[in-house]
């Protein structure tokens, strides 16, 4: 039988040294009426046949891989360099599980000490944990840190209205039992002046999204300024991050950060429908001890060989129980080895060099759809590769003429987080997009506005 | 090796020792307690000013693989917090009564005293405690 | 397993070194403001030859499953089938986005709604959501249903969850960061749910009681229906730990043992690997009254008129009938636990599994599972302190001492099975037994590996008393010996820096 070794010889000979007559005396504590129900399932497959199944399944999908596409809005298409996939595809990484015991896990645990430095230098702060399961539930778990920080007597957190939508929503289920107010995000046209005063002697967190999720840089002078701000009211300053977009733009320790997080997705991990993705999280020292997650740390061994230890585990969970910093137990490990291995093959220049890519591909893209009469940018801020077009037609019809007309996946419909901007398109590019994809885009926005 | 007992201490159930003198008090974790912990890695404290009544949780202390909350042994202010241990941990450990104190605070009603062991009541506690096979 | 001391990859680094090559820039460039930038970014240098050699010796200090047994309790560690990885990296899965249209993507919300279904199925809830990244997260989101819908029907004065004393530590932590109260229950003496305290614990201020079944110790329950009754009938709901499901897969449906909510891990139960720390994936399943608060988006399924969408055929019943598979929000849903869908990639895996399975090949795995377990139980009995002489389930524990070897605790005998080729089992879990030994084969084991293990367990025995020294010295043929970890939690390096 599939997967299950010990034929029925093997077993007749184990029922025999357990000392039961047949598998169902095993089983005698189950209740007899309830025992071996009926289960309607697909009748079993080879696995020629499951693969054939899914392939078909797969290929009915429209897939980004064949179709040139302008989406982002929190997940990017970006280049994944073989030797990811070649790396956590060696068994001895994936099938193994969390290193708790050290001596037969040193590849992981030295794995995941290189992401949490490598997360370390592209945020400027000085602690990183080994993940969290995305950046939604990575900003919940700096709400409560926030909160705990504060000895759990500050009980506010104010969001900026341009934090991604679902990263607020993930915020407010977790805190629906645990009496923290969050609010910010009421007005999504309000600025980052207007949420500064929000901020008062109750606030436990401020929390922005650099680029924000409209793909604006807001000023670092006032971001610092807010920072300084929150950090007079005794408040941390929370910044979510875009990890490509780091590789050119200030790191947010720079500009008053407590607390660096994000949707790491884009080192190394692919589109795969919205998951298994990457919630990286980094604080300064000093709040170490409240951050959540697996954090490994570097010691010695008898012989005073260097070594890896998943350390501080006090904070956690199977030690810590209700006190715990958080819940969490298995994260995202083989997608942090992902990262670490994407961040470690692009390095210094590869991840500068990605980030520029993106940022003169999409100011590219920006002018020349710009420059299409109908259209124009929604703001004349600094961006870094994603962008909102207001146009001349409802966004969901140019989008679906872009895929019937031309085959091309549009841009994100900004109505959907943004009652109100029907009109408005969000586009996103990448180094994945090439010149005749992006030529093609304004070509096709210019014949979708002339058509009648 | 034998555990030691202060014979100028009070002590509670869950293993702290108080010492008054004057009007101040001192408190930490008897010789039991660091032994039952074994290496302690870290110790949360209060901030001075902080109020704690008796029983209490004051202070949290953890070794690699626990974390024991420290209760307080009579109700009380902080008046001061023994800040070596932030680096120093070990003290604990290595003079428990001694320069591994946790907390100088100002006792508010000293007939709680009368809730707490004496050093030869201690004594006959823990080898109930070793009877009962503490792990 | 190799034994090599391995530079961190940024004492590899040379300054000019790229791992990757990049397209050259095909359009003209911006201007890019200068302070907008940032001035240095100090990532490692290596060239790609390096990267692979790096991470591949780093492979090799690692332990798998692929290696061998790894008998952590409760952890599931089974063979993770190679069908599963080719499924996940199928182009058509790997590379669409969860903002494209829905009509772009009718095979992902198809098998994500057959997902669903089978997990219906196996475990009799009326409703899932795929939703939740891992277990701990699915218990986060099944006790915020539970609360939802007692507040619901207005019975907010509940601020309690009973958790038995033998629970995973996620237990009482899920409960506290939804804003309850835990109260320990205590096992009887035969590892049951007492009865007795738990009736004196049941009031109107309790939500429910968190049951994981088997239990850590790796028994059922003897009195499960009983306890749900009790808990029901005091206003209370039942939450299922679902992490040892893979007793029960076709054997018993959690739903009809009185389950209200559970959660299903899927890198646990149904084969996707562990990855060292995941990506896992933790389904919640529910009862009909509480269906309208799963958490969203999950998947419906419409059968749709000829005028409308040119949707996907669906092939499984005789007449053809043409569906199309969409996200929806329950209707008093607790929200959304995570940005997007779930864990989409890992789902490809348990659907690729149960597929290749059927009901049959499920009640197989649950079957072998146990009778692995009770085998190696029996072999090692007589000699390793059994609390609880009970068949056991999928798992059983034992106590890692002797009475003529004081000085050897769970922890030495643990690393002393590094020496043997093997993973230790989990230690000092669950916390009512001292010296803990939780050991779960599964039912990919063979008779000779699971031979193996318990000789190298009898063996270890034996050394406690005739060379202790092997023990409190081992493991020996490591990359690295013990660990100072009191050094690593004293004095924390958490970083790599440079130096000054």
């Amino acid at each position: 039988m599939v997967y299950v070794p010990n034929t029925d010889k093997d077993r007749a000979k184990m029922l025999a040294v357990i000392g039961v007559e047949s598998v169902d005396d095993l089983f005698y504590d189950v209740p007899k009426e309830l025992r071996y129900p009926q289960i309607e399932l697909p009748e079993p497959v080879s696995e020629m046949e499951v693969l054939r199944e899914l392939q078909e399944m797969s290929e009915s999908n429209v897939d980004l891989l064949h179709t040139p596409s302008f989406l982002g809005a929190g997940a990017y298409y970006h280049f994944i360099p073989s030797v990811v996939d070649t790396i956590i595809s060696r068994s001895e990484f994936y099938t193994a599980y969390t290193p708790y015991q050290p001596e037969v896990s040193q590849g992981t645990l030295q794995a995941i000490f290189e992401y949490q430095t490598m997360i370390c230098m592209l945020t400027g702060m000085d602690v990183a944990n080994a993940s969290h399961y995305d950046g939604g539930t990575a900003t919940a778990e700096a709400v409560i840190m926030a909160v705990a920080v504060g000895k759990g007597k500050r009980r506010r957190i104010v969001v900026s209205p341009r934090l991604h939508p679902e990263y607020v929503q993930v915020v407010r289920t977790y805190v629906q039992g645990m009496d923290i107010q969050v609010v910010g995000d009421e007005n999504p046209h309000a600025s980052l002046e207007d949420i500064a005063g929000l901020i008062d002697s109750n606030t436990a967190g401020v929390i922005v999204q650099v680029p924000d999720f409209f793909g604006t840089i807001e000023d670092y002078g006032t971001l610092q300024a807010l920072a300084d701000k929150a950090h007079q009211a005794g408040a941390l300053f929370i910044v979510v991050a875009y990890p490509i977009s780091l590789g050119l733009l200030k790191p947010p320790a720079e500009y008053g950060a407590d607390i660096v997080l994000g949707e790491g997705q884009s080192l190394g991990n692919p589109l795969s429908f919205g998951g298994p993705y990457l919630g990286f999280f980094a604080c300064k020292e000093e709040y170490v001890r409240r951050m959540a997650g697996r954090l490994v740390g570097q010691t010695v061994d008898t012989q005073g060989r260097r070594g890896f230890v998943l350390t501080l585990s006090t904070r956690e969970q199977h030690i810590r129980r209700e006190k715990a910093t958080s819940n969490i137990c298995t994260n995202q490990g083989l997608n942090a080895l992902a990262a670490a291995v994407y961040m470690s093959a692009l390095g210094k220049q590869g991840l500068r060099k990605v980030a520029e890519l993106c940022y003169h591909k999409a100011h590219y893209a920006a002018r020349r759809i710009a420059e299409i009469p109908g259209y124009r940018l929604l703001s004349d801020k600094p961006f870094f590769n994603e962008f909102v077009v207001r146009c001349p037609k409802p966004a969901a019809d140019i989008n679906r003429y872009l895929y019937e007309e031309w085959g091309i996946v549009g841009g994100f419909e900004v109505a959907k987080v943004c009652p109100g901007l029907e009109d408005s398109l969000m586009f996103a590019v990448t180094e994945m997009n090439t010149r005749d994809e992006i030529d093609a885009l304004v070509e096709a926005l210019r014949e979708v506005a002339s058509n009648g | 090796m034998a555990i030691k007992i202060d014979p100028n201490c009070y002590y509670t159930k869950s293993h702290e020792w108080v010492r008054v003198e004057g009007n101040e008090a001192w408190a930490g974790l008897t010789d039991y307690a660091q032994d039952q912990l074994s290496d302690i890695v870290y110790v949360e404290l209060p901030e001075e000013g902080d109020s704690f009544k008796q029983g209490e949780v004051f202070a949290t202390v953890e070794s690699v693989k626990a974390a024991s909350d420290v209760y307080m042994p009579l109700s009380g202010e902080v008046l001061e917090v023994n800040e070596q241990l932030s680096s120093a941990p070990e003290l604990i450990n290595q003079d428990p009564y001694g320069d591994g104190w946790l907390i100088k605070f100002t006792p508010s009603d000293l007939s709680e005293l009368g809730k707490l062991m004496g050093p030869d009541a201690y004594e006959k506690f823990l080898k109930e405690e070793e009877e009962k096979g503490g792990h | 397993m190799a034994k090599i001391v391995e530079p961190l990859i940024f004492e590899l680094s040379s300054p000019g070194r790229v791992g990757a090559t990049l397209p050259e820039l095909d359009v003209p460039p911006a201007d890019i403001p200068a302070e907008l930038c940032r001035e240095d970014l100090p990532l490692p240098e290596v060239s790609e030859v390096d990267v692979v050699r790096h991470f591949v010796r780093l492979s090799r200090m690692n332990y798998g499953v692929d290696l061998g047994i790894y008998p952590l309790g409760s952890c599931t560690m089974k063979y993770n089938p190679k069908v599963n990885e080719v499924a996940a990296r199928l182009p058509g899965f790997v590379y669409t986005h969860p903002y494209q249209p829905e009509d772009q993507v009718q095979g992902n919300l198809q098998l994500m709604w057959e997902l669903q279904e089978m997990l219906k199925a196996i475990s009799g809830f009326a409703g899932v959501s795929l939703q939740p990244a891992a277990g701990a997260h699915g218990e986060l989101t099944g006790i915020l249903i539970m609360r939802a819908y007692l507040h619901d029907q207005g019975e907010t004065q509940r601020d309690t969850i009973l958790i038995p004393d033998s629970a995973h530590g996620t237990n009482p932590a899920s409960t506290a960061m939804a804003g309850f109260k835990v109260v320990e229950i205590k096992s009887d003496e035969r590892g049951n749910v007492d009865l007795e305290h738990l009736k004196a614990n049941l009031n109107d201020r309790v939500v429910g009681l968190m049951l994981t079944n088997p239990n850590t110790l790796g028994l059922f329950d003897e009195h499960v229906c009983e306890v749900s009754r009790l808990v029901h009938e005091a206003g209370g709901l039942m939450y299922g730990d679902g992490a040892n499901m893979n007793a029960m897969l076709g054997i018993v449906k959690p739903a009809d043992l009185g389950i209200d909510v559970m959660h299903f891990n899927l890198h646990k139960t149904f084969s996707t690997p562990h990855g060292g720390g995941g990506p896992g994936s933790g389904p919640v399943g529910v009862v009909e009254k509480l269906v309208p608060y799963l958490p969203g988006p999950i998947v419906d399924i419409q059968v749709v008129g000829e005028e409308e969408h040119a949707g996907h055929v669906h092939e499984d019943e005789e007449e053809m009938v043409e569906v199309f598979f969409r996200l929806v929000m329950p209707a008093k849903s607790i929200g959304r636990v995570k940005t997007f869908y779930g864990q989409f990639g890992v789902m490809i895996k348990a659907y690729t599994y149960i597929r290749m399975l059927g009901a049959e090949g499920l009640r197989r795995v649950a079957e072998n599972a146990v009778i692995n377990a009770n085998y190696l139980m029996a072999k090692v009995k007589k000699v390793y302190p059994l609390p609880y002489d009970r068949l056991c389930k999928h798992e059983f524990v034992v106590e890692g001492k002797f009475k003529d070897a004081p000085d050897i605790h769970a922890l030495d005998i643990s690393k002393r099975l590094i020496d043997y080729g093997v993973h230790p089992p989990t230690n000092y879990f669950p916390l009512i037994v001292p010296e803990a030994l939780m050991i779960e084969p599964t039912e990919t084991e063979s008779l000779e590996s699971l031979d193996y293990f318990a000789d190298a367990l009898l063996r270890i025995a034996e050394e406690a008393k005739t060379n202790p020294e092997l023990l409190h010295e081992a493991p020996h043929n490591t990359p690295v010996s013990r660990l100072d970890e009191v050094g690593a939690a004293r004095n924390p390096i958490l970083r790599w820096k440079p130096a000054e």
